[in-house]
C-alpha cells in the first residue's frame, strides 16, 4: 500500500502550517516532558529510601530534639542492628542562596547505614578519625570549587556562631538517584562545642535513623520503640524512611497538584492547536475525499487518512520535544539545582510524552473524520473549485 | 489529427446498438433537493435505458438535472423515488459501504475538473482504484502502465498534477477511470475546463473508448460539439426528458 | 476607507470550529497567566499583611526564623527597656516577648500531618497585631492551659475547633477561642500563654521580641545601636521585612515556574493563532482579490485580519479571566521551605490583573496575527482573483 507515502505527503503539504503545528506539539511534549521530570525529582527523597531504613523523631514535630541517652535503649529493641543519630544542621556558605543540606551525624554508622554513598577507602578513614572532618557530595563540592583537604566555613543558623570544616571526602551516589549535594560532618564535634557555648542545647539529637534487619519488621520495631518512650519528657515517633520523607512531600502537596494540573493542561491546550490544523486541513481537502469516496474508498480508508495524517504530525512533535527533553532537563538542574538535586528524565516520563502525542493525534483527528466521513459525496464534489 | 469533421473520424463504426443488451435502466426516478423550506424538483419521473456501449450524451441547460441524474447512476447520490438497475444490480436498494464497493468495480468517473489527488503522481493516482481490488503490486503495474499506454502518457507517470497541463491532467483522469474496466464511464463535463484543442482530444479519446473498446460512456456536456462525438443524446429540461434521437 | 469590524467578526463566527480551539487555546493560557498573577498577588498580599511596617521583630543573629531563633530572658529584658519601645494608651510598654514552636497536628479528614506554628503570646501581642481579631469564644486566662486557634486552622486541622481538645508536650489544651486575621500568615498559627507553653516544652528561652517603634523612622538608628550592643546577639528586622523574608524562597520558586509556564504556553497559543490566521487568509485569497478590486487599500486589509486576531485573542482572553475569577475562591497551602511550617494563601484578583491579562491575550492575538495579515495585504489584486 502507498497509503503511508499518501499520509506523509499530505501532512507536508502545507509546509507552514505543518511546521508550526509540529513546533507547537514540540514545546508542549518538552513542556510536559519537563514537569514530569520535576514531580518526579520530587518525589526523589521518596524514592531514594530504604525499606531497611527508620526515622526516629520527637513526636512533638521535627524542630523538638530527643535526648541522647536513648541510643542505648533503642539498640536493644529486638530487629534493630544500627543505631546512628544526627542534627540539621542547617548551615550557611557563604550566602544564604547557596542552599545545600548539610547535617551533622555519627559517621561511622551513618555511612554504614547508606551505602549508597560511595567513598575511596583513604578518605573514609581519614574523614573518621578527624573529628573536624566532613565529607561532602560530589555535586557540591563540584559547585563550589572544593577539594579533599580544604577548609570550609559554615555559619550556623540554628547553632549559632561560624564552623569550620576540613573536607575528608567526597562521596558519589552509587546511582543518579541519589543526592550528591549534603555535606555531613562528626555530631560529637557539634555536641562538644554546644557543651561549652549552650550547655542546655548539648546531649541532644535531632533524629536517630537506624537500620532494621527485616523490611517486614518495620511496623513491629516502631512500636515497640515509639511504646518504650510513651509518656517521657520527649515521646518518639518512628516511621519507614519512605514515609518520613512523603511527609515533607504531602505537605507541599498543593504546589504537587497544581504542577501535574498543569501539565495536563499543556496537553489540552495543544490538543486544541493540533485538532484546529486538522479541523482546517480536512475543510479544504473535502473535495479530495469525495474522489475517494466516489472511487469506491470506504469512510474507514478515510479516517485512516485524517487519523494517519494527525498522527504522522503529532508523533513527529512528540519525537523532536523528547529529543530536547533530554539536553533541557540538564541545563535545567545546572541552574535549579538547590531546589532539585535529583533531576533526570526517566524512562516512564519518555512513555508519558509517547502516550500524550498518540492521544493528541487521536483526538485532533476525531471531528474532521467525522465531518468527512458523513459528508454526502454530491456536496463534497461541488466543493471543488 | 488532420481536421476531422467530428472527434469521432477515423475511429471505427459505431456500436450497433439494436443487438446490445439494455445496461442501464432508469424507472420512475425522482429526486427533488430542500432549500430552507422550498421543496425544489429537480428530476421528476425519468425512463430511460442504455445499452451496452452505447455513448450518450445528457445535454440540457444549467438547473436542468443533467449533472443529478449522472449522479444517481453513478451512485454518488441517493434517489427519492424510483429504481435504477445497472448490469442486474439495483443500485437504489444498496447502503453505503455496498454501494462504495460497487462503485470501485462497475463505475469509471471523470470529472470537469480532473479531481487528482495533488500529493499523488500520475501513476499513483491511476493505481489507486486499484488498491481496491486484490490485485498484486506486479499486476496493478501491468494495468497502471496499460491505461496510460491508452491516453498517451505513458512518457509523464512520474509527473504530479501541478506539472501537467489541463489536458494532460484529463487525461489521467480518463486513465485513473477506466484502469478497473468498470461497467460504465460517467463524465460530468469533462471539456469544460479545457481549451479547443485539448478538448478536441479528449473528445477523440473517448470516442476510442467508445467504438474499440465497446465502453458504455455517459456524458454531461452543454457543449454541442462535444456531442456530436455521442451516438445518442438525450435532452433535459426542468427536470423531465425531453427524448431526440439523431 | 475602512472594512468594517463585522467583516472579522463574520468570518470568526463562520469558521466557528476553528475560532472555538484557538480561542479555546488562548482562554486556557490567560487562565494559567492570570492564575500565575493571582498567586503572587495573593502571596505577596498575605506577607504585606501579616507585617506592621512600625513593628520590629529581633531574633538571633543568623537564624533564619523565629523557629530556629533563641533569645535568653537576660537579654529580652534589655531590649524592653530600649528608648525606642512605644509607649501604650495605659502607659505599659507595647513590646511582647514570644515563644514560637513547631508542632505537627493530624489534618482533618485525612491522617496526614502538617506542621502548624504554636505562638506563646504576652498580653500586647494582640494589641500589635491589629489584623488579628477574636471572632469566637474569648481570649485564654492568663497562666491557663487554654489556647486560642486561627480560624484556618480550626478548620482544618483535628480538635483544632471551639470546645475542643489538642495534646502536645504532655499536656491537653483546650481551644477557648478562633481568632480571625485575615489572609495574613497569623490565621494558620495557634496562640497560647507564652510562659505555659515555655514550661510544658520545657524551652527556658523565647523565640522573639517584637515591639512598636514610637517614631516609624527611628529604626536604622536602633537597628544599628542593638546589634553592635555586645550584650545582645540579636539582629532586628522590620516586621513587614521580616515575613517577606520568610517567604523569598517559596516566592521565587513561584515566580520562576509561572514565568516559564507562561512563555512555553503563550507560544502554543501563538503558534495555534498564527495557524488559524493564514489558513483565514489562505481559504480567502479570492474574497481578498475582491475586496482590493473593489477599491480597499492594502492598510485596510492588513487591518481587517489584525481586527480578526485581536477579536480571536479578546474572546480567548474574556473566556479564561471568567474562569480564572473563580480561583478566588481557593486556597493554597503548603509547607514553606524556609520555616517548615504551613504558609497559606489565596488566589487575589486585582483590577491590574484583569488588565494586565486582557492585554496579553490581545498581544497574543497580534503576535499571532501579524504575519499572516501581512501576507494578506501584500497579494496582488490579479493573482489573488485568478485563484478562484
Amino acid at each position: 500500500m502507498r497509503t503511508l507515502k499518501l499520509l506523509i505527503r499530505n501532512a507536508f503539504r502545507h509546509k507552514l502550517r505543518s511546521g508550526l503545528t509540529i513546533l507547537g506539539i514540540t514545546i508542549a511534549i518538552l513542556a510536559f516532558g519537563m514537569l514530569r521530570t520535576m514531580v518526579n525529582a520530587w518525589y526523589a527523597g521518596v524514592e531514594a529510601s530504604s525499606a531497611n531504613r527508620l526515622v526516629i523523631r520527637n513526636s512533638i514535630s521535627i524542630v523538638f530534639p530527643l535526648p541522647i541517652a536513648y541510643k542505648d535503649k533503642i539498640r536493644q529493641v529486638s530487629g534493630v542492628n544500627l543505631v546512628s543519630w544526627g542534627n540539621w544542621f542547617g548551615g550557611v556558605y557563604i550566602e544564604e542562596k547557596n542552599f545545600f543540606p548539610n547535617f551533622a551525624v555519627e559517621p561511622k554508622s551513618y555511612l554504614a547505614l547508606y551505602p549508597e554513598y560511595v567513598i575511596p577507602d583513604l578518605q573514609r578513614t581519614t574523614f573518621l578519625n578527624d573529628r573536624k572532618g566532613a565529607v561532602a557530595g560530589r555535586k557540591i563540592a563540584e559547585k563550589f570549587g572544593w577539594q579533599v583537604g580544604d577548609t570550609v566555613t559554615l555559619k550556623g543558623t540554628i547553632f549559632p556562631g561560624n564552623w569550620e570544616f576540613a573536607i575528608r571526602g567526597i562521596y558519589k551516589g552509587r546511582d543518579r538517584s541519589v543526592d550528591e549535594t549534603q555535606l555531613f560532618f562528626h555530631w560529637d564535634y557539634l555536641n562538644e562545642t554546644m557543651k561549652k557555648t549552650a550547655s542546655r542545647r548539648a546531649d541532644q539529637v535531632g533524629f536517630y535513623m537506624i537500620g532494621i534487619t527485616n523490611p517486614n519488621l518495620a511496623g513491629e520495631v516502631s512500636t515497640t520503640i515509639d511504646a518504650t518512650f510513651k509518656n517521657s519528657l520527649a515521646e518518639t515517633l518512628t516511621e519507614t524512611e519512605k514515609a518520613f520523607q512523603m511527609s515533607f512531600v504531602s505537605m507541599t502537596e498543593a504546589i504537587l497538584i497544581a504542577i501535574q494540573l498543569v501539565s495536563i493542561v499543556i496537553i489540552v491546550i495543544i490538543m486544541a492547536v493540533v485538532a484546529n490544523t486538522m479541523a482546517m486541513t480536512a475543510r479544504e481537502r473535502i473535495g479530495e475525499y469525495a474522489i475517494f469516496k466516489t472511487l469506491g474508498f470506504g469512510g474507514w480508508f478515510i479516517a485512516g487518512l485524517i487519523f494517519g495524517e494527525s498522527l504522522v504530525i503529532s508523533l513527529t512533535g512528540t519525537a523532536i520535544g523528547i529529543g530536547l527533553t533530554f539536553p533541557v532537563a540538564e541545563a535545567f538542574h545546572d541552574y535549579l539545582g538547590t531546589y532539585f538535586p535529583i533531576f533526570f528524565v526517566e524512562r516512564h516520563t519518555v512513555y508519558l510524552d509517547i502516550a500524550a502525542g498518540v492521544l493528541v493525534g487521536l483526538v485532533a483527528g476525531l471531528f474532521p473524520t467525522w465531518r468527512a466521513v458523513n459528508i454526502r459525496i454530491a456536496d463534497g464534489l461541488r466543493r471543488i473549485g | 489529427m488532420t481536421d476531422p469533421v467530428t472527434a469521432c473520424d477515423g475511429q471505427g463504426p459505431p456500436v450497433d446498438l439494436e443487438n446490445q443488451p439494455v445496461i442501464v435502466e432508469v424507472r420512475n426516478v425522482n429526486k427533488a433537493y430542500l432549500r430552507g423550506n422550498h421543496v425544489i424538483p429537480v428530476l421528476q419521473e425519468i425512463n430511460f435505458d442504455i445499452r451496452a456501449g452505447e455513448f450518450l450524451a445528457l445535454m440540457g441547460p444549467s438547473g436542468s438535472g443533467k449533472s443529478t441524474l449522472l449522479n444517481l447512476i453513478a451512485g454518488i447520490d441517493k434517489v427519492d423515488s424510483g429504481t435504477i438497475v445497472i448490469g442486474g444490480v439495483d443500485i437504489t436498494a444498496l447502503d453505503e459501504t455496498e454501494l462504495a464497493h460497487w462503485r470501485a468495480t462497475n463505475v469509471g468517473f471523470i470529472f470537469q475538473f480532473y479531481n487528482l489527488i495533488p500529493v499523488l503522481t500520475a501513476f499513483e493516482n491511476v493505481e489507486l482504484p486499484l488498491q481496491l481490488t486484490g490485485l498484486s503490486r506486479s499486476e496493478r503495474r501491468e494495468h497502471v502502465e496499460m491505461a496510460l499506454r491508452v491516453v498517451n502518457l505513458s512518457h509523464r507517470m512520474d509527473h504530479y498534477p501541478s506539472q501537467l497541463s489541463g489536458g494532460e491532467q484529463q487525461r489521467v483522469a480518463i486513465a485513473r477511470a477506466v484502469v478497473t474496466d468498470p461497467t460504465i464511464l460517467v463524465a460530468d463535463e469533462p471539456t469544460g475546463d479545457l481549451d479547443r484543442v485539448s478538448a478536441k482530444e479528449i473528445m477523440s479519446l473517448m470516442c476510442r473508448l467508445s467504438r474499440e473498446s465497446g465502453k458504455t460512456i455517459i456524458m454531461v456536456t452543454h457543449d454541442p460539439k462535444a456531442a456530436e462525438a455521442a451516438q445518442v443524446i438525450r435532452h433535459l429540461d426542468k427536470g423531465s426528458l425531453n427524448d431526440a434521437h439523431p | 476607507m475602512k472594512v468594517p469590524v463585522s467583516y472579522s467578526f463574520r468570518n470568526l463566527w463562520t469558521r466557528r470550529l476553528t475560532t472555538i480551539l484557538t480561542a479555546g487555546g488562548m482562554a486556557l493560557v490567560v487562565f494559567v497567566f492570570a492564575a500565575i498573577l493571582m498567586l503572587a498577588e495573593g502571596l505577596q498580599k498575605t506577607l504585606v499583611d501579616t507585617g506592621s511596617w512600625d513593628n520590629v521583630v529581633l531574633i538571633r543573629k543568623g537564624s533564619q526564623s523565629e523557629v530556629q531563633s533563641g533569645i535568653e530572658r537576660l537579654q529580652a529584658s534589655i531590649i524592653e527597656t530600649q528608648p525606642e519601645v512605644a509607649a501604650g494608651a495605659d502607659g505599659r510598654r507595647m513590646l511582647a516577648k514570644e515563644v514560637v514552636v513547631l508542632i505537627s497536628l493530624p489534618k482533618r479528614g485525612t491522617d496526614k500531618p502538617s506542621n502548624v506554628i504554636i505562638r506563646g503570646v504576652s498580653e500586647e501581642s494582640m494589641a500589635m497585631r491589629p489584623q488579628v481579631k477574636l471572632v469566637e469564644g474569648r481570649m485564654p486566662r492568663p497562666s491557663s492551659s487554654e489556647i486560642i486557634a486561627g480560624e484556618s486552622v480550626s478548620r482544618r486541622f483535628t480538635g483544632a475547633g471551639i470546645g475542643e481538645t489538642l495534646r502536645f508536650g504532655m499536656r491537653d489544651w483546650t481551644v477557648v477561642g478562633i481568632f480571625d486575621a485575615g489572609s495574613t500568615g497569623f490565621s494558620s498559627e495557634i496562640w497560647g500563654d507564652a510562659d505555659q507553653l515555655m514550661q510544658a516544652f520545657r524551652r527556658p528561652v523565647y523565640s522573639s521580641v517584637i515591639f512598636k517603634l514610637r517614631d516609624a523612622s527611628g529604626f536604622d538608628a536602633f537597628k544599628t545601636r542593638v546589634e553592635s550592643d555586645p550584650r545582645l546577639t540579636v539582629e532586628a528586622k522590620r516586621e513587614t521585612r521580616f515575613y517577606a523574608d520568610q517567604s523569598e524562597v517559596m516566592a521565587k520558586f513561584l515566580r520562576i515556574l509561572g514565568m516559564s509556564l507562561t512563555i512555553i504556553f503563550s507560544l502554543g497559543a501563538v503558534i495555534g493563532a498564527m495557524i488559524t490566521m493564514y489558513a483565514a487568509v489562505a481559504n480567502r485569497t479570492a474574497e481578498i482579490g475582491t475586496l482590493r478590486a473593489l477599491g480597499f487599500q492594502r492598510r485596510s486589509i492588513l487591518g481587517a485580519f489584525l481586527m480578526e486576531a485581536l477579536l480571536l485573542g479578546f474572546i480567548g482572553g474574556a473566556v479564561g479571566l471568567f474562569f480564572a475569577s473563580f480561583l478566588q475562591l481557593l486556597t493554597i497551602s503548603t509547607l514553606n521551605f524556609q520555616t517548615f511550617s504551613e504558609l497559606a494563601f489565596s488566589f487575589t484578583l486585582t483590577v491590574e490583573i484583569v488588565w494586565q491579562a486582557l492585554l496579553f491575550s490581545l498581544v497574543m492575538g497580534f503576535v499571532g496575527g501579524v504575519l499572516p495579515a501581512l501576507q494578506a495585504s501584500r497579494m496582488k489584486i490579479v493573482d489573488a482573483l485568478r485563484t478562484s
